[in-house]
């Protein structure tokens, strides 16, 4: 399944990281060779493994249904990044974080 | 001083025969003189640390004192210490100072411990040799020109370079292990969800684990002591009964201590790849616990070979999910210059992260993605089934498992930078126990050309206690753990 600069372009798309034309090239061959030590894999047969996501068998722990959390909004929003676009502002306004207008 | 125990040290506060102030600032000045060279520390707030040693100080004076109070660590800038700036070695999170406290800092801030400050790493512990951290590299004290191993790289050059008593790390493919065998100390790595995750900036959630980095198997189990417990707040903490991981460290004398233990060495660990000066220190230290009493067995990990493919695919995976938050809305980096806000998550992210989380970020994303994720994804994890079953059958043969921890000695710095691939086989012989959850140790065991060498030890879910005593074991017969680099005494 060998990679093209199209598919790179697509990966980054979808994890939401811009790409510029000469990164892509350099992280199409760099990623090809990652695939190809992953490739290994592809020899051995695993029929009927159940596959395994956690090295310990863990149910989901319930807890009382009880308020355990304390408002602390105003120390975590002073970690707001700078609100940008020659604003340097933190990017909250009464309580709330700013973005840019994803509504009409 | 800066060579002694922790025990030594605290029998030295209790005795009053140094305060912790004193104590503290005799590393203050260690990192002053020597820090601006290593760069093992990213953060420091003497006011701070002095502040803490004050009230440790008072705490001893009032009678009140527990085995590490007063003493200074340093830790991995990966936990969030309150009031901290607290990085993971990205330019992500340049600008983040924690609000609150990671379960491992509360743990060691209860003790009455010491925070030197926050130590270097590889960006959100991606890397093996601390280059992709955003604030540099890290030298190794054992020879500038060297890495010191990662991810905890600055942790590593702290302890080795006697810039703190010890220190935290994290280990999701080998991060405490193999800076432990570049630069020469003791480092353990627990059953995963010992010690809890929370408040440590996730990288691959089933695979993270914190443990201690630190002098000696005895130090190492007294910081355990403090970081193991059952924590509500971290959904993976395992709720392990308190042991006291000292407690059979003292039975480790005589001339055979170590009767009827029974030591596994995996015969996939001594074949290509490894460097035969390496396998030579490696083969003395065994040597030596046949002398100690142990019956060496040949065993077999036939899938350990596959560890890096599989690790590849699960802790990318992983991360491109928990790496998904860092999005310039509520904290971290967000870009200057934007147009909506898709664009703003893409130049922040492209901003944000370094070249190797980018690429970790692209693989997992790969992987998950539709009509990959069964040849890739349940793949991986069906092979990881194949690999902790391995050890499941080890063990029905022997208590400890042996080998070299790393492939080879320290490398230079820029040597493998260029090469993940190369890169990533330096984990070789750690990233199995980690895909297993199961607990991994290294330990200094001898020198190759001038750069430490460490033995790996590997044992069965829980068994820290035991493999802290086989360690000591070594330690009281061997003192390659208390050898200093030259030049920073």
């Amino acid at each position: 399944m060998a990679l093209n600069i199209t598919d790179i372009k697509r990966i980054a798309h979808l994890a939401r990281i811009d790409i510029s034309e000469a990164e892509a090239g350099a992280t199409l061959t760099k990623l090809t060779g990652i695939l190809g030590l992953i490739e290994q894999m592809q020899a051995v047969d695993t029929t009927g493994i159940v596959p395994m996501s956690h090295s310990q068998d863990l149910v989901q722990r319930l807890r009382e249904d009880v308020i355990t959390a304390i408002n602390e909004r105003e120390l975590f929003q002073a970690n707001a990044p700078v609100l940008g676009n020659g604003s340097a502002e933190k990017a909250v306004d009464g309580g709330l974080y700013l973005v840019p207008k994803v509504i009409d | 001083m800066i060579n002694n125990s922790l025990k030594t040290l605290s029998q030295m506060l209790a005795k009053k025969e140094i305060s912790s102030v004193e104590m503290t600032q005799t590393f203050l000045n260690r990192i002053n003189q020597y820090n601006p060279s290593i760069n093992a520390y990213i953060a420091l707030d003497n006011a701070k640390t002095l502040a803490q040693a004050k009230v440790a100080d008072a705490r001893i004076a009032a009678g009140n004192a527990a085995p590490l109070t007063g003493i200074p660590f340093a830790q991995k800038d990966i936990f969030c210490a309150k009031g901290w700036q607290t990085t993971c070695g990205s330019k992500m999170l340049a600008n983040f100072i924690a609000p609150y406290d990671a379960h491992v800092v509360a743990q060691f801030d209860a003790a009455g411990a010491v925070n030197l400050g926050k130590t270097n790493m590889d960006e959100f512990a991606m890397g093996s040799s601390n280059e992709t951290s955003y604030f540099g590299g890290v030298k190794n004290p054992w020879d500038f020109d060297r890495v010191p191993g990662g991810s905890s790289g600055g942790s590593a050059a702290a302890v080795a370079a006697r810039l703190c008593a010890a220190a935290t790390g994290t280990d999701t493919g080998g991060s405490i292990r193999q800076p432990a065998s570049l630069c020469g100390f003791t480092g353990l790595k627990p059953t995963y969800g010992l010690v809890s995750r929370y408040g440590m900036i996730a990288f691959a959630s089933s695979l993270d684990q914190a443990g201690p980095m630190a002098k000696s198997a005895e130090d190492c189990a007294l910081m355990l002591n403090v970081m193991a417990g059952f924590d509500v707040r971290d959904s993976t903490s395992l709720n392990h009964p308190k042991e006291d991981y000292t407690r059979g460290l003292s039975q480790m004398t005589g001339d055979k201590p170590l009767n009827g233990l029974k030591i596994g060495l995996p015969k996939e660990f001594f074949g290509d790849g490894l460097d035969a000066n390496v396998a030579k220190v490696v083969q003395d230290a065994i040597a030596e616990y046949k002398k100690l009493g142990a019956e060496l067995i040949e065993i077999s990990l036939p899938s350990s070979h596959l560890s890096i493919p599989v690790y590849y695919v699960l802790a990318p995976a992983e991360a491109s999910s928990n790496l998904s938050r860092y999005d310039g809305v509520r904290y971290g980096h967000r870009a200057a210059e934007y147009s909506d806000l898709n664009d703003m998550y893409m130049k922040s992210r492209a901003e944000g992260f370094g070249a190797e989380v980018k690429r970790r970020i692209l693989i997992g994303t790969y992987v998950l993605s539709a009509g990959y994720y069964d040849a890739y994804y349940l793949k991986a994890q069906q092979i990881r089934r194949l690999i902790a079953d391995d050890f499941v059958q080890a063990f029905k043969q022997c208590d400890i498992i042996m080998g070299p921890t790393a492939p080879s000695t320290a490398f230079k710095a820029g040597e493998k930078a260029d090469d993940p691939v190369a890169m990533y086989l330096q984990d070789v012989y750690t990233i199995a126990t980690n895909l297993a959850g199961l607990p991994g140790m290294s330990i200094p065991a001898g020198f190759s050309n001038g750069l430490p060498v460490g033995l790996q030890l590997m044992g069965n879910y829980f068994d820290e206690a035991r493999m802290l005593e086989v360690a000591h074991a070594y330690q009281q017969v061997t003192d390659w753990h208390l050898a200093m680099p030259k030049g920073i005494e």
